[in-house]
């Protein structure tokens, strides 16, 4: 590995991306749009119903035994775990946990809609004990961000690295560098480097942009939030060389990144949680690198995970990258269709 | 002059078409030697094996008396048909780049004032007319201090002005010592140019000497060529005549004398046409085709 080879192609690429202005504002602009388009359509959309957790042994509720619990337009929730349960109401996404048995209720005191479902709770429990936590409200657009700074991370990975790869492929670009003493080691590094720096940029940049806008939950570390979003960035770029390792052709290329990407889009939970889906579908969504990446990032930001919580997505990105790297190593050919 | 590359028996194909059958032939130092031949002859081919970036089917190849080996590759220049670059890159940024893969990289400064590229250092490569385009990629070829420098095809889409410049700045790398390996299917160039010429057809070599010494060996005194006319000519000896491409083609020393036996055989002149024997007759002779075909 020359440093010298390696740093004069990484700068290239780099100066190319920077460069390409429509590119470049399209990656920027996409994403923002998406995140402010969230806060516009579900900021507002409060159902007027209560949510309330209700600790209990069984499953299911029994409205028989208890008149609260045949209030209407409260929606109740079953919680066997009262940890869970009060990580939820901490995040606001319960308004109100009662124990029916022990008379004891718990409540967010920065939640108005908490305040009001433990009026009506009172009226038929007025000596019940009141427990408080604090936390603050965990949005839609809070929780959908990592997906959709993932989703974009994708897109730039898979494409930016693939598509550029064939089209270099297609033109000649790596035919006139093969006939140079570059290595196809130094070459890929400074792709995949390259790559990784302008996502990590574009996904920090928006991130603290749209922060200042929407103000977003941040439980965990942002050091663990960077590690996760380096792997799961290197998992994506190494599937897109491992797509473009030899083809010459834009055509099938496209139609294998689009065959990646469409799923993951789908089923790695950037839009809505794949739990109780069916297990083949989780199964599936497993194989995929961004829903390892969204669901450690979200982990970290709307739980406060920390990286020892993280060992499964973390191991699995890790594992993906070896693979898919040593593959594409074995599979890369300059020139292509067997020439 | 010694030998700087000697190839023997390459041979290259691709399922069924043999693109390249078995050629061997020697190249000097410092001399311009000239791969000619229509498209698809496997001119391109070749040189792509010599410059180690097609691996041959069989044959070896020699530089300076050696087998070649991964570091004679990388002291190759090379200049390619098609050649793209990374894109926003300027002609400087695209030199340095370059530069910056050889251990050893020739002075830009010097390089750039060989090529004439004063003007358009800060210029997107991609606003390049053909002619400056033509003149980066040589400098490109020449930024690792080649001694062997190999050109495909390199003024094919230029205009005669830019040619012409092209040629001078070819004849400067070769004023330098450098050995030059073109390929062209432009007579006016390999004659302008080579020291040496091969001439191939369907991956075979059909001719190999100096363009002088190929034309003495195949023709004398002037071509007459007029519409063939469906007969067949009666001439001396020492003429020779062809069909083709729709045309009697006569090899003639005594042009008059040629002239008087067409018209007393019923031949009619119209359409006839006299001139001195260029490559491209060479290669009609040869082939039945033209080499610009």
């Amino acid at each position: 590995m020359n440093l010298k080879r390696f740093l004069a192609v990484f700068k290239a690429r780099n100066l190319e991306f920077w460069r390409d202005k429509s590119s470049l504002a399209w990656n920027f602009i996409f994403p923002v749009l998406l995140v402010a388009g969230f806060a516009v359509v579900f900021g507002n959309g409060n159902k007027a119903e209560f949510k309330v957790g209700v600790l209990q042994a069984a499953a299911s509720i029994d409205a028989t035994t208890h008149p609260f619990l045949q209030t209407r337009y409260l929606e109740f929730v079953p919680y066997i775990q009262t940890e869970t349960a009060l990580k939820k109401l901490q995040h606001h996404q319960l308004d109100l946990l009662v124990d029916l048995k022990a008379k004891q209720y718990w409540l967010n005191d920065s939640s108005a809609k908490g305040y009001l479902a433990e009026k009506l709770f009172l009226q038929l429990e007025p000596g019940a004990v009141k427990a408080t936590v604090t936390g603050r409200q965990i949005r839609y657009v809070d929780w959908a961000l990592p997906g959709i700074l993932g989703m974009n991370m994708m897109f730039s990975c898979l494409f930016g690295v693939g598509y550029v790869l064939v089209r270099y492929r297609k033109n000649s670009v790596l035919k006139r560098l093969q006939a140079t003493p570059l290595t196809a080691l130094e070459f890929i590094s400074a792709q995949v480097l390259s790559r990784l720096g302008i996502v990590l940029f574009i996904a920090g940049s928006i991130y603290l942009g749209c922060d200042l806008l929407f103000d977003f939950v941040m439980l965990g570390s942002y050091v663990d939030l960077l590690l996760v979003t380096i792997l799961g960035a290197m998992a994506m770029i190494s599937l897109g060389l491992l797509i473009a390792s030899r083809s010459r052709s834009e055509e099938l290329t496209g139609g294998l990144l689009n065959m990646a990407s469409w799923p993951m889009m789908i089923l790695s939970g950037v839009w809505f949680s794949l739990e109780g889906a069916p297990k083949a579908l989780q199964w599936f969504a497993d194989i995929l690198p961004l829903t390892h990446l969204v669901a450690a990032a979200r982990a970290i930001m709307t739980d406060g995970a920390t990286l020892s919580q993280l060992t499964y997505p973390l191991a699995v990105m890790v594992g993906m990258i070896v693979v898919f790297l040593s593959v594409a190593a074995m599979l890369f050919r300059w020139q292509g269709d067997g020439r | 002059m010694s030998t700087v590359l000697d190839v023997r028996g390459l041979t290259k194909k691709y399922a069924e078409l043999v693109a390249v059958n078995g050629i061997s032939f020697i190249v000097k130092q410092g001399s311009c030697f000239g791969l000619l031949g229509p498209n698809g002859a496997g001119k391109t081919t070749t040189i792509e094996m010599l410059e180690g970036l097609v691996q041959p089917d069989a044959g070896e190849i020699f530089y300076h008396g050696k087998p070649a080996s991964r570091a004679d590759f990388q002291q190759l220049g090379v200049q390619f048909q098609q050649t793209a670059l990374q894109d926003y890159l300027t002609v400087h940024e695209t030199l340095k780049l370059f530069a910056a893969f050889y251990p050893k990289p020739a002075d830009l400064a010097e390089l750039i004032q060989l090529c004439d590229l004063t003007e358009i250092l800060d210029r997107d490569h991609r606003k390049l007319s053909g002619g400056q385009r033509q003149r980066l990629l040589l400098a490109l070829a020449l930024v690792n201090e080649p001694q062997i420098i190999f050109l495909d095809e390199p003024t094919t889409g230029l205009d005669p002005h830019a040619r012409r410049n092209f040629w001078a700045l070819i004849e400067q790398v070769k004023a330098q010592g450098r050995t030059v390996i073109l390929t062209t299917h432009y007579m006016d160039e390999a004659e302008q140019l080579c020291d040496q010429i091969l001439i191939m057809d369907k991956g075979n070599i059909i001719a190999l000497d100096s363009p002088e010494a190929l034309l003495a060996q195949h023709f004398s005194g002037a071509l007459l060529r007029l519409p063939d006319q469906g007969q067949d000519p009666k001439l001396p000896d020492d003429a020779s005549w062809s069909r083709a491409g729709g045309y009697l083609q006569i090899n003639s020393r005594d042009i008059e004398q040629t002239i008087r036996l067409l018209q007393a055989q019923q031949f009619s002149l119209e359409g006839l046409f006299i001139k001195s024997a260029n490559l491209d007759d060479l290669f009609l002779k040869l082939t039945g085709h033209s080499l610009s075909a």
